[in-house]
């Protein structure tokens, strides 16, 4: 074959011929024409956009070969600012030998094939480019010529698409002839052919990278809200797992990727980040080698270009650009602040948004910028702790290297992605609304915010009062336009502390169960394991309470790295409309997707079935389980199944308040799968009640011991509800309140305060509602008295009681009553459930019941 | 009652001379009045509920104020006020400065949101929340609920709005699948999110029993119990309240003889038995009214003051048994055959009976002793039995199938004997074979 020289034996020097063309659309420059002049020799070979190339790869003897589609300049690339976007052929040599037999003949020389294959990488470096050459078309039915004088003359009959060879198509076939510029459809796998170009570093992970990369940036059509968190996953993956590669690929890729991709605001957020505050002196950043876009671009536009790219970016940008102030140091605030005024009531609705936010926020943000700055970096705080890890890492690597400028600001860009992906959750929260959109978008929304339920995001600008905001935009109550009142008194505060929504700091009489579900859950942790564990008791045993706990201290505890990190899910069987929505939502808490529950159900299969790369324990509660029964117990079914295998790393923690839910309702399979690990809630005893009582009172004298030990006493023959015990005491501090003379210093709850409480609470109201009913009420039940008296039996028609009744009245002087009168009773006691009564389209025939004791009404009815 | 004969007739000798002044004060009366009656406008005061008004009050205020939730039940027959309660405490509320423009409020109604999907939906759009666009509410249900549920929960106690819930009807919503709404609602009003004041209507006393037992220890177990729990003296002065004009009626003079009026009506001995005989029926002031209404409507130029008169002819329209004006429409036909089916009653001791049987003793009854009743064909008879059912006042004892000959379908008389013969003895021009026959079945012998 011919021999052609490679870098590795000669220099070459590489130009640009002609002038550059702008395109403005997409800011970067385009040629038509490059020279290679070969050191030493005199030689100079022009190459023209639409002629056919050979391109250095890694065998000398057969370089590849491309039609050349386009040259350009991308002056975000450290090595290689001159950019080729070419079509690729292959040669048969190259074709892979499994198969080879799939061309059914033997190949000609000279012959190579039209590569047909999308997914492959086709921008190169145009300094690879070696010579042009010569390849001729030929229709199916011509023989290759097998005349060899001319080594130089390729030839070209199929096309190979990695799967078969197919003849040319007639428009490819046309094409031969005249310059291609629309996009190119063959391209050729970057991974063997850009081998020993600019970088001596790459590995094969890496071109596993770019051709997902480039995957995206070839299936770029706009994709729903929800989609980009995949691919945004798997980036994040990869890229935190080759984070010392300085790959000016990488980045090369996602700018071109990214322009089209749906979650464009986000990187373009890390461009404009980069060029806007860095003041650099080339429009750097901002060239991209999408291939759909080309355009040269003046330099020292950076303003302009600031200012477009700033149009374009939604506000996303300056929030992380706030964020990433103290960690990249090179940003100044007051560049911002020549940012802010531009940004100001500007709505992109052009890019897709993750997030939204309430609108008054945003508002505010337009009022008063510098405000912004502490409130909205706040909610990134956390996050930012995570990533300044990593960037870190990448920053030191920049160094090493003895960077250009260009070189920085691909590393820049990198943790600002690593940024936006591993952040992608709070940020979602915390970004400001770009437009309101439909509810998807809003759920959408939800369910991140969810993730984040542990911080408050959006609290700290909402505090402040705003003078009118008629929408809002997130899932949110509008906040009040005052501050809440304080507790002033005493009993104020003992009201406070004993609402139930008050979080003590411990949970006093659980300790044993804390104890054990702590090591349960803890040890699954270390193990890295999966199970179950159920948990019964009647309401108000502190079962969730203990559960949350939990959590909290083994969240401490990982934080402290005593426990491998994990994840906290919380579903409640009772918020939900449909046994089967659990998935949904497990799934939205999980990865925030959303998804139809069938579909969801197959995602959290694959999930949790399959191994991940990230081995982080799930730790899932489901609360009120019993409501997730269905006829086939699938959902039960599966989620006590996922434990059970070891990729899941689950740990299902379960609630009801039946003891034996697993032996009533659940199939064998089910209850088999559930396990034995069960834990009883018991109601709480009298002493444990006092106890928590105390506990919450602790530093707040506003009842008598006496009054504790009562209440305590009474909630625990009654029941052992906690809530009961609190409420109860709560309201006899209300009551000792209005009962007092002097509003200042009410004094202590004392016993008959609570007494009065529990009365209210649990004494039966029917005693009185007959006391206060009226002289004709009270005689008609009267009369059911009689009757049922007469008959012996506990029900009678509405026809007897009345004859009763006209007795009765005849006999107590009072006037007769009318049939419509006393009906008109009847359904009024019964309205009130004083009686059982059928519907009164049964007339004279309805049959009706006392719903209270006869000794009862006796007793009410006495005097 | 002689005082107020004199003063009628006083005060219309005047009305001849400025009749047309009067017929416009009277039709203003008529509109305060009846504005009055119908709606229940929390501008009226309200009578003894003071002490459950200061607990409601206290509570509504502490949750607006101080963002504490709470979840009530004010629990009351119909018409003891309930709703006027909460919409007097409501407006208070709302009067107070720092109140006014911190609280949201969600009305919703058991007969409305018949489901909580339905619910949902209000919620959202009353909250008007993001997903509500115009009026419309978007998303399906499960995507609402937990729409709401974080909205809900991302709040917190010092710096949110506080919502009040009034859920009127409450009883309705515990029949809801799963008792999601109220799970929800009670299981936030008692955990630290949004402050909530959760506070269901309801006219069933046994409520508690229909909840939950998850609910239910979410539920604070706080009940306002409105009994209508006053005697005939206040009363007396309700009626007397009602009746009277306010003082920002623009003819002094007119309200001032009005009021008198009202007075001495008050004074008024059978006015008084009205009342209380009013009173013992029923103490709901919805059919105060009721009764006040219609005296009300007598009221006219000619007759410009409510008389003692009025109030007994309302009454009676109030008492009057429908059925028995029913009966008085009848044919003697009819009439006949209905003390056919009371002879059966007596003889089978209320076991059904059918056309045929009526049938026999109609035509004993027409074939020894009649007089004056023509003895009808068979069909007309059955014309008349079936007219009879139409009118609902005998009905069949199972539905009415293709297989069942009419003349064999047992039936059932939904008449008393009481309102049998009461109904006679105001029959006009009732033949007296048939007054016998009916007294007993027998008299024909």
């Amino acid at each position: 074959m011919a021999y052609y020289p490679t870098r590795l034996k000669t220099r070459q020097t590489y130009s640009w011929v002609g002038k550059p063309l702008l395109d403005h659309e997409l800011r970067y420059h385009t040629y038509k024409e490059m020279s290679v002049k070969i050191e030493g020799g005199l030689t100079e070979i022009h190459i023209q956009v639409g002629q056919f190339v050979l391109i250095e790869g890694d065998d000398d003897e057969n370089p590849y070969v491309a039609k050349l589609v386009e040259l350009f300049e991308d002056d975000s690339l450290p090595h290689s600012k001159k950019r080729a976007r070419v079509q690729w052929f292959i040669r048969f040599c190259e074709v892979p030998v499994s198969k080879r037999h799939l061309l059914g003949r033997k190949p000609a020389a000279q012959e190579i094939f039209w590569y047909d294959y999308p997914a492959c990488n086709s921008n190169i470096s145009a300094e690879t480019i070696i010579d042009h050459v010569q390849v001729v078309a030929l229709g199916p039915d011509e023989v290759i010529p097998v005349d060899l004088k001319n080594e130089q003359t390729l030839f070209v009959k199929l096309s190979w698409n990695e799967k078969t060879f197919r003849p040319l198509s007639p428009e490819l076939f046309a094409e031969f002839d005249q310059p291609q510029e629309g996009s190119p459809r063959c391209q050729k796998p970057v991974g063997a052919k850009t081998k020993g170009l600019g970088s001596p570093t790459w590995t094969t992970a890496e071109h596993v990278i770019k051709r997902i990369e480039s995957r995206h940036s070839n299936s770029k059509s706009r994709r729903t809200p929800s989609h980009p968190v995949t691919p945004k996953a798997k980036k994040k993956l990869e890229l935190s797992s080759f984070p010392r590669t300085p790959s000016t690929r990488i980045s090369q890729q996602n700018s071109g990727a990214l322009l089209d991709s749906p979650g464009r605001s986000k990187r373009k957020v890390a461009f404009s980040e980069i060029t806007s505050p860095t003041k650099r002196s080339q429009p750097d950043g901002l060239h991209t080698s999408s291939p759909a876009l080309k355009a040269p671009q003046k330099t020292g536009e950076i303003q302009s270009s600031c200012a477009k790219e700033d149009k374009k970016a939604s506000p996303d940008c300056h929030r992380i650009l706030r964020t990433r102030v103290p960690a990249l140091k090179t940003t100044e605030i007051s560049e911002e602040r020549t940012l802010t005024p531009l940004r100001g009531g500007r709505k992109s609705s052009a890019v897709p948004s993750m997030v939204l936010k309430p609108e008054n926020i945003k508002k505010r943000e337009t009022e008063e910028p510098e405000a912004q700055d502490e409130t909205t970096s706040t909610p990134h705080r956390i996050r930012r702790k995570n990533s300044l890890l990593t960037m870190n890492r990448i920053r030191q690597q920049l160094r090493f290297l003895g960077n250009s400028k260009s070189d920085q600001e691909d590393d820049e860009f990198l943790p600002a992605a690593e940024i936006s992906d591993s952040g992608s959750e709070e940020e979602e929260t915390s970004t400001p609304p770009l437009a309101r959109r439909t509810s998807s978008r809003v759920s959408k929304n939800l369910c991140s915010s969810v993730k984040s339920s542990f911080q408050t995001p959006s609290q700290t600008p909402q505090k402040t009062p705003k003078p009118s905001t008629p929408r809002h935009a997130t899932p949110q109550i509008r906040s009040r336009n005052l501050a809440a009142q304080e507790p002033a008194s005493m009993l104020e505060e003992a009201r406070l502390r004993l609402h139930v929504s008050a979080v003590p700091e411990s949970l006093p009489c659980r300790e044993q169960e804390f104890q054990n579900i702590y090591n349960f859950v803890e040890s699954k942790l270390l193990d890295r394991s999966g199970g179950c564990m159920y948990m019964s008791g009647v309401p108000g045993t502190g079962k969730t309470a203990t559960v949350r706990e939990v959590v909290r201290c083994l969240q401490q505890a990982a934080q402290a790295n005593h426990v491998p990190p994990f994840q906290y899910i919380e579903v409640n069987g009772m918020k939900l409309t449909e046994p089967h929505q659990v998935y949904v939502q497990i799934l939205q808490k999980l990865t925030g997707q959303k998804a139809t529950a069938n579909h969801a159900a197959e995602l959290l299969a694959k999930r949790f079935l399959t191994r991940r790369s990230s081995p982080e324990t799930t730790v899932l509660l489901v609360d009120e389980l019993d409501l997730l029964w269905t006829q086939k117990q699938d959902v039960m079914y599966n989620l006590f199944d996922w434990p059970t295998h070891r990729e899941a790393r689950l740990v299902v923690l379960t609630i009801a308040n039946t003891m034996d839910l697993p032996e009533r309702i659940m199939m064998n399979r089910v209850s088999s799968r559930l396990g034995l690990t069960r834990m009883s809630f018991q109601p709480y005893t009298h002493s444990q009640l006092q106890q928590i009582l105390v506990c919450r009172l602790k530093h707040v004298k506003a009842f008598e011991d006496d009054a504790i030990q009562l209440v305590a006493r009474k909630v625990a023959a009654l029941s052992g509800d906690a809530r009961r015990c609190l409420d109860i005491c709560r309201r006899a501090t209300e009551i000792c309140e209005f009962s007092c003379q002097k509003p200042d210093s009410p004094g202590l709850v004392t016993v008959a305060h609570l007494l009065q409480a529990v009365d209210e609470m649990f004494s039966s109201s029917y005693i009185t509602a007959i006391k206060n009913s009226s002289v004709l009420e009270q005689s008609f039940l009267r009369a059911i008295l009689a009757e049922f008296r007469r008959s012996g039996l506990e029900e009678a028609t509405f026809q007897q009681v009345y004859s009763q009744h006209v007795a009765l009245c005849r006999m107590e002087g009072l006037p007769y009553p009318t049939m419509s009168e006393t009906m008109a009773v009847c359904s009024h006691l019964g309205s009130c459930r004083l009686l059982l009564v059928e519907p009164s389209r049964n007339d004279l025939l309805l049959r009706v019941r006392l719903n209270v004791s006869q000794d009862d009404v006796l007793y009410a009815l006495k005097d | 009652m002689f005082h107020g004969f004199q003063f009628v007739k006083m005060s219309s000798r005047k009305s001849k001379s400025n009749n047309l002044i009067h017929a416009e004060y009277l039709s203003q009366v008529q509109r305060i009045l009846r504005e009055r009656f119908c709606h229940q406008s929390p501008h009226s005061n309200l009578f003894g509920v003071q002490v459950q008004y200061k607990h409601l009050i206290e509570l509504l205020k502490r949750t607006a104020i101080h963002g504490e939730s709470n979840s009530v039940l004010i629990i009351g027959p119909r018409g003891s006020g309930k709703t006027m309660l909460i919409n007097h405490a409501l407006k208070e509320l709302m009067e107070v400065e720092e109140v006014s423009e911190n609280v949201l409020q969600v009305h919703l109604n058991g007969l409305l949101q018949i489901n909580d999907k339905i619910a949902l939906k209000e919620i959202t759009r009353q909250l008007n929340l993001e997903n509500v666009v115009g009026d419309k509410v978007f998303g399906s249900f499960a995507e609402n609920l937990s729409f709401l549920l974080e909205a809900l929960k991302r709040g917190d106690r010092s710096s949110s709005c506080p919502v009040i819930f009034i859920l009127d009807e409450f009883d309705l919503f515990a029949h809801h699948k799963n008792q999601t709404l109220l799970y929800n609602l009670f299981d936030i009003s008692q955990s630290a999110q949004t402050p909530l004041a959760v506070i269901g209507l309801t006219c069933r006393l046994d409520i508690l029993e229909l909840l939950e037992k998850r609910v239910k220890s979410r539920f604070s177990h706080r009940q306002i119990h409105l009994m209508n729990s006053f005697g005939f003296p206040q009363y007396l002065k309700i009626f007397k309240e009602q009746l009277s004009l306010p003082a920002e009626f623009p003819d002094k003079i007119f309200t001032e003889k009005w009021n008198e009026n009202v007075q001495c009506l008050t004074e008024d001995r059978s006015v008084r038995e009205v009342l209380q005989k009013h009173f013992n029926v029923s103490k709901n002031l919805r059919s105060l009214h009721m009764l006040l209404m219609l005296a009300l409507n007598r009221v006219t130029t000619s007759h410009p003051f409510v008389t003692a008169a009025d109030l007994m002819e309302a009454n009676q329209l109030c008492s009057m048994d429908s059925k028995a004006n029913i009966v008085h429409g009848l044919s003697v036909l009819e009439i006949c055959l209905i003390i056919a089916m009371k002879h059966l009653n007596d003889i089978y001791e209320e076991e059904p009976f059918n056309f045929q049987m009526v049938y026999n003793e109609f035509q004993k009854f027409v074939q020894r002793k009649a007089h004056s009743v023509y003895n009808f064909e068979k069909p007309v008879v059955m014309k008349a039995f079936e007219h009879l059912q139409q009118l609902e006042l005998i009905r069949p004892m199972e539905r009415t199938s293709v297989n069942t000959q009419r003349e064999y379908q047992l039936m059932k008389l939904l008449l008393d004997n009481t309102q049998i013969m009461n109904a006679l003895q105001k029959y006009p021009n009732c033949p007296t074979d048939v007054r016998q026959w009916a007294t007993s079945s027998l008299s024909w012998l």
